[in-house]
């Protein structure tokens, strides 16, 4: 046997690794490097990029996606999907708004049971799913297309249109507004608070997932889901969470769009999953589960806003935005597979 | 072979030789699925520091036995106790705190998460704020691995960049940690190169050195031989016989293994297609009457 006087002090053999594999070896890198040069590229070509307004624009952006990247990042590092969450945030916007005017009440009932909904919908999502145990492909497909049914069919025949009435009116408005779209100024910049909501969310979720025992457990659920169960990983309780943490997010979300603009569009929100999903996978987080970083999902999330903000100032047509998108997508997630490869290689 | 007669116990009682009862003993066990027995009249001890070796080939119960162990399935006939006192697990939630943890061939780590949090997955050490306390994690981490013997450079790496034959051991140093008292290895070697089985077989002589009732399962005499206290054999879902390492030679388990009898058959039936069946009769009458080294 070995001696254990190598334990305490470090080893000298990982020195050969070296702090730059280290670094290389974190699931975000790649979407760092592709920050950097998109922001690079957009401050050479759109000199208005960079100024302070522009910069507010593009948090903006970034975070009203960000802040549904964080609990999707975190779903897709548990290894499930939910397809479901972007006519979610919606759902959870028209609860508040159409409850609170319908019943004329103070709109934090509305606001209240906006977040049983939506923690509900995560809930039932993952239970169907363990129940099932469907893909979550099918089980948040189906989901997508009841709440987008649900969002349309209950919408008229609440408010008798396509939209839900202004809540503007109602008691407690302007707290909720204040607190879910106020514009706090930054060196006299104004900046939509869902920015600081956004970091906060982030800083937060990688707390759980790196320094917890629940972070463990979701690495663990998306990594290899029978191993986990097999060393008493709560597997079940900890999807179930994660589909939940999907729902909350979408209820920061859906209040923001609700008192951002104090109606609500019931046929919006389609399409904007695969915004989280894409965000996630720029960021580094497998598809396949168990490796990945809410950072990571963060940067995914800025990248997009620069780039949809960027063809903009640039005065592109935005046409073109798609077309970028898709192949920013498949660079970064190139980008991540050499890297990670690179990286494991001993 | 002598004096081998199947169903046989070693002894008796549910007291171990040191006169403390067994650490599990297991006495006429039987499980039925619905109108199919998967196993029945199963009797065999585990004790502290020794190795009993569950040997049979594919479809012999060896798998119900370790889910009745391991607390996945009910046993419906017979009795299990452990240290004495009669048992039916529920969950292997129950199996582990009873000090009962198995480590499976397939499902032993994470490949994708560093060492350090496969080694306390499950059972994190948390410090301030109910926080993970990753310094001391990563630290016995080490040490536990080192204690097994291996010497690795950095906890931090994803286990799936280890050996086969290491992650198994991780597997079992992480068991060893959490205060197992019993440890059922299903097939450790199975999937294993020579060398890889090699290092593995080491670990489990370490595992009972350091004071475990080893089960260990395989369908490998080579294996089983050379590190086991106790024999069990089974076949299709029977006890064919349960020995003391004094009272069997290597090439009679592995004759018992390949099933003297329907060895036999099989001779007989590649007989009249035209095969070689003499040439089996012979092999196995010489491996019986001199052993072979392996």
């Amino acid at each position: 046997m070995a001696t254990l006087t190598a334990v305490n002090v470090s080893d000298e053999r990982v020195v050969a690794r070296g702090r730059v594999r280290k670094l290389l070896g974190r699931p975000e890198i790649g979407a760092i490097v592709g920050a950097v040069a998109i922001f690079a590229f957009f401050a050479i070509i759109a000199p208005v990029f960079t100024h302070a307004d522009a910069v507010a624009t593009i948090l903006y952006g970034s975070s009203t996606i960000g802040i549904m990247a964080v609990g999707v990042s975190l779903l897709m590092i548990g290894g499930e999907f939910d397809l479901s969450a972007g006519v979610g945030v919606i759902s959870s916007s028209l609860t508040a708004s159409l409850f609170a005017w319908y019943f004329s009440t103070n709109i934090w009932v509305g606001v209240g049971l906006a977040l049983v909904f939506s923690l509900g919908v995560g809930f039932i999502n993952g239970w169907i799913l363990i129940k099932t145990k469907l893909p979550s492909f099918i089980v948040t497909l189906a989901s997508f297309l009841m709440l987008t049914g649900l969002n349309l069919a209950v919408t008229r025949l609440v408010s008798g249109g396509v939209s839900s009435q202004d809540v503007s009116q109602l008691a407690g408005f302007k707290l909720a507004q204040t607190i879910f779209a106020a514009q706090i100024p930054i060196f006299g910049t104004p900046v939509y608070i869902t920015v600081f909501i956004w970091i906060g969310l982030v800083a937060v979720a990688s707390l759980i997932l790196l320094r917890t025992r629940v972070g463990n457990w979701i690495f663990a659920s998306g990594g290899d889901e029978n191993a986990a169960r097999a060393v008493g990983v709560p597997v079940v309780k900890t999807k179930i969470g994660l589909f939940m943490g999907v729902g909350f997010c979408a209820w920061i979300a859906g209040m923001h769009n609700l008192f951002a603009f104090n109606v609500v569009q019931s046929g919006e929100g389609v399409g904007n999953e695969f915004l989280y999903i894409i965000a996630a996978v720029i960021g580094g987080c497998l598809l396949t589960g168990g490796y990945g970083s809410a950072i990571g999902g963060a940067i995914g999330a800025l990248i997009f806003g620069m780039a949809n903000k960027g063809i903009v100032y640039a005065q592109w047509n935005p046409d073109w935005f798609k077309f970028f998108l898709g192949l920013m997508l498949l660079l970064a997630t190139i980008i991540n597979l050499i890297v990670k490869r690179r990286a494991e290689q001993k | 072979m002598t004096e081998i007669q199947a169903n046989q116990p070693v002894t008796d009682s549910t007291e171990a030789i040191t006169g403390g009862p067994h650490l599990i003993a297991l006495r006429d066990v039987g499980k039925h699925y619905g109108n199919v027995i998967a196993l029945s009249d199963v009797t065999m001890d585990v004790d502290s520091g020794r190795v009993t070796c569950v040997l049979g080939d594919n479809g012999a119960g060896k798998s119900t036995l370790i889910k009745i162990i391991a607390g996945l399935h009910k046993h419906d006939a017979g009795t299990f106790s452990i240290m004495g006192q009669d048992r039916h697990l529920t969950s292997p939630r129950e199996a582990l705190d009873s000090g009962i943890a198995a480590v499976y061939q397939d499902l032993a780590v994470v490949s994708l998460m560093p060492i350090w949090r496969n080694f306390f997955l499950g059972s994190e050490l948390r410090g301030k704020f109910g926080l993970l306390d990753v310094k001391k994690m990563k630290e016995v981490t080490k040490k536990e691995l080192l204690e097994m013997g291996i010497d690795l450079r950095d906890v931090e790496q994803p286990i799936g960049t280890l050996s086969g034959g290491e992650r198994q051991c991780v597997a079992i140093a992480r068991a060893v940690y959490f205060g197992a008292k019993a440890l059922i290895l299903d097939e450790p070697t199975a999937a294993l190169g020579v060398k890889q089985s090699g290092v593995v077989l080491k670990y489990i002589l370490r595992a009972r050195d350091r004071g475990l009732g080893v089960i260990f399962i395989t369908h490998n005499p080579h294996h089983a031989f050379p590190v086991g206290d106790r024999f069990l054999l089974l076949r299709r879902g029977k006890s064919i016989g349960y020995f003391e390492k004094d009272d069997i030679t290597l090439p009679e388990l592995t004759a018992m293994m390949a099933g003297g009898a329907e060895l036999e058959e099989l001779a007989h039936e590649l007989e009249e297609v035209g095969g070689q069946g003499a040439r089996i009769q012979e092999i196995r009458a010489a491996e019986v009457e001199a052993p072979i080294v392996h």
